[in-house]
């Protein structure tokens, strides 16, 4: 090949780079307008109609629902952090190559493409119907989980097969149990990436509604002077009816006859869903990263 | 002048699945004294290496035969827990392998599995250590930073320190200084010297000249068996098997 031909060559090599890059930017760019846009479009047709009364906790107000999404996903958490991370080190670091092991990965994939109406249903078949309990909030938990319960675990195991073998034999090396390295070098240093799963699955449990339905109900009766946590007006107990966020959106929207300013409130109600969302990733990330910084050193 | 034996190995027969990569081993490791593996790649030597503190056991489908004496009456794979040996037979990789941690919780780390709590032995085990590993000077102003910030061969050193840590009677190395530059292998090379007052050391090397340098003994693994074993200068001067002389030469391998 002669000069020329080569100069051409780097040329037309150059010429796709950026040709390449510049569809990249754009694509990239797309998404980020459309979510700015998104975002923009629901805070500002919720503050169009706001009134402070829609934050209160009168029947008007959106302040029960917002308790109950936070209580929810908090309950959520409890239950699918520890099976989730303990079935993904499972599967990461015990789990043999055989077929017992190739049937839950089957398992965790169908699970991860259920239908959330499915799950609801599902839900209200097996935590209502079979216990004999009316709606509750803790029903609405476990369904939440089996709809996050595949993605933190996914994110376990994929973050304990990422890290460099070396870690673990490093630690076995010094005299660890295998469980001594896991807890004491492994998760450690994957947990930021652990981290991004739970935000993931918290998502799920903020922006649910199908899977809600007919688990945690669409009713909320709440004396904030009861804390008797047996009595079902009590709001810090979990075996009570309880409306979230994102399910009060929609009875809003499909029932607007409750309230006379009914689409006003579910303006504001998704505009503060939205925020809530927003604050509690960007606070878990805050907090990982101050965590990690702490047991990484600086 | 005669010598006490730290590990002997009897007869060792090693399977992958139906592969065999140590063929009949005997070897005799003396005590304070720099015991180096040479051979070609695949030749199984570092195999053999991890035979000594069981870091084998991590691996699938590995079959063992023959015996591992420690200090004469030690069983390796029948009188001891793997745990309890390897914080007697430290073990230092290829490739240094710091926690992302910081440096002082590196040397920490086999005190604190060990059960050690309290915040002035740590960190005396954490200055004995660093300094044993000649790295103190460098890095005791900096004991809160990251491991990983560390250039290849301090972060080897430190690895030593955090072996060392560990006070084990011997230390085996898998080749530690070939992810690392000449002056960081010298280094390595001038420590493992000093240890050697205090350490047992088995080495594996690729490179001869180093074996040559700081070797008392020198085993020649080949294709699973090993051909040859000897003082080092010995081994080099004079090679008993053809093999081995053809490998030091530079024939094949």
């Amino acid at each position: 090949m002669n000069s020329e031909q080569f100069q051409k060559k780097i040329q037309a090599a150059k010429k796709t780079d950026k040709v390449v890059t510049t569809i990249l930017y754009v694509i990239g760019g797309f998404f980020l307008v459309l979510l700015i846009v998104l975002a923009a479009y629901i805070l500002i047709k919720g503050a169009m109609g706001f009134k402070p009364s829609y934050l209160s906790f009168t029947s008007e107000g959106i302040g029960n629902q917002f308790f109950n999404t936070l209580y929810l996903v908090v309950l959520s958490l409890i239950i699918s952090v520890p099976i989730g991370i303990g079935a993904g080190i499972y599967l990461a670091e015990y789990a043999g190559d055989n077929k017992l092991t190739a049937v839950i990965r089957i398992s965790i994939e169908s699970l991860s493409s259920l239908p959330s109406i499915v799950v609801g249903l599902f839900g209200y078949l097996v935590f209502i119907l079979m216990t004999g309990m009316d709606w509750n909030l803790f029903a609405g938990a476990l369904a939440v989980s089996i709809l996050s319960l595949p993605s933190i675990t996914t994110t376990t195991e994929d973050a304990l097969r990422s890290l460099p073998k070396s870690y673990k034999q490093g630690s076995m090396g010094l005299g660890a149990s295998h469980w001594k390295a896991i807890t004491s070098v492994l998760l450690p240093a994957c947990f930021p990436r652990i981290i991004t799963g739970v935000i993931l699955a918290a998502g799920r449990g903020f922006g649910e509604a199908a899977a809600l339905l007919y688990t945690a109900g669409q009713s909320t009766v709440l004396n904030w002077h009861n804390w008797n946590l047996t009595s079902p007006t009590c709001p810090l107990n979990p075996f009570r009816s309880g409306e979230t966020l994102a399910l009060h959106i929609w009875v809003l929207r499909t029932e607007g006859s409750l309230h006379a300013n009914s689409t006003d409130i579910a303006n504001v109600a998704a505009a503060v869903l939205i925020i809530l969302t927003l604050v509690f990733s960007l606070g878990a990330r805050q907090i990982t990263r101050n965590i990690t910084k702490k047991a990484t050193g600086e | 002048m005669s010598e006490n034996i730290k590990i002997s190995v009897k007869d060792l027969d090693l399977y992958y699945g139906s592969f065999q990569a140590l063929k009949k081993v005997n070897l005799e490791v003396a005590e304070h004294k720099i015991t180096a593996l040479i051979g070609p790649s695949g030749c199984g030597k570092s195999t053999f290496l991890k035979t000594q503190n069981r870091m084998n056991d991590l691996e699938k489908g590995v079959k063992i035969e023959g015996q591992l004496l420690l200090d004469n009456k030690i069983d390796i794979y029948k009188d001891i827990d793997a745990m309890d040996l390897r914080k007697r037979v430290g073990m230092v990789f290829q490739q240094p392998n710091p926690f992302p941690k910081s440096i002082y919780d590196n040397v920490a780390y086999g005190p604190r599995i060990n059960g050690i709590k309290s915040k002035a032995k740590l960190d005396e085990i954490v200055e004995r250590s660093l300094k044993q590993a000649a790295i103190w000077d460098e890095l005791k102003d900096r004991l809160t930073k990251s491991a990983l910030g560390l250039s290849g061969g301090q972060q080897q050193r430190l690895c030593i320190a955090r072996t060392l840590a560990v006070e084990p009677d011997v230390l085996l190395m898998d080749e530690p200084t070939s992810a690392l530059d000449p002056i960081s292998t010298s280094s390595i090379e001038d420590l493992a010297q000093e240890l050697k007052e205090n350490y047992t050391i088995v080495i594996v090397t690729h490179n001869m000249q180093q074996a040559v340098r700081i070797s008392d003994y020198t085993a020649f693994f080949l294709l699973g068996e090993m051909v040859e074993f000897g003082k080092t200068e010995d081994l080099f001067a004079a090679p008993k098997d053809p093999r081995t002389e053809r490998y030091i030469t530079g024939r094949f391998g």
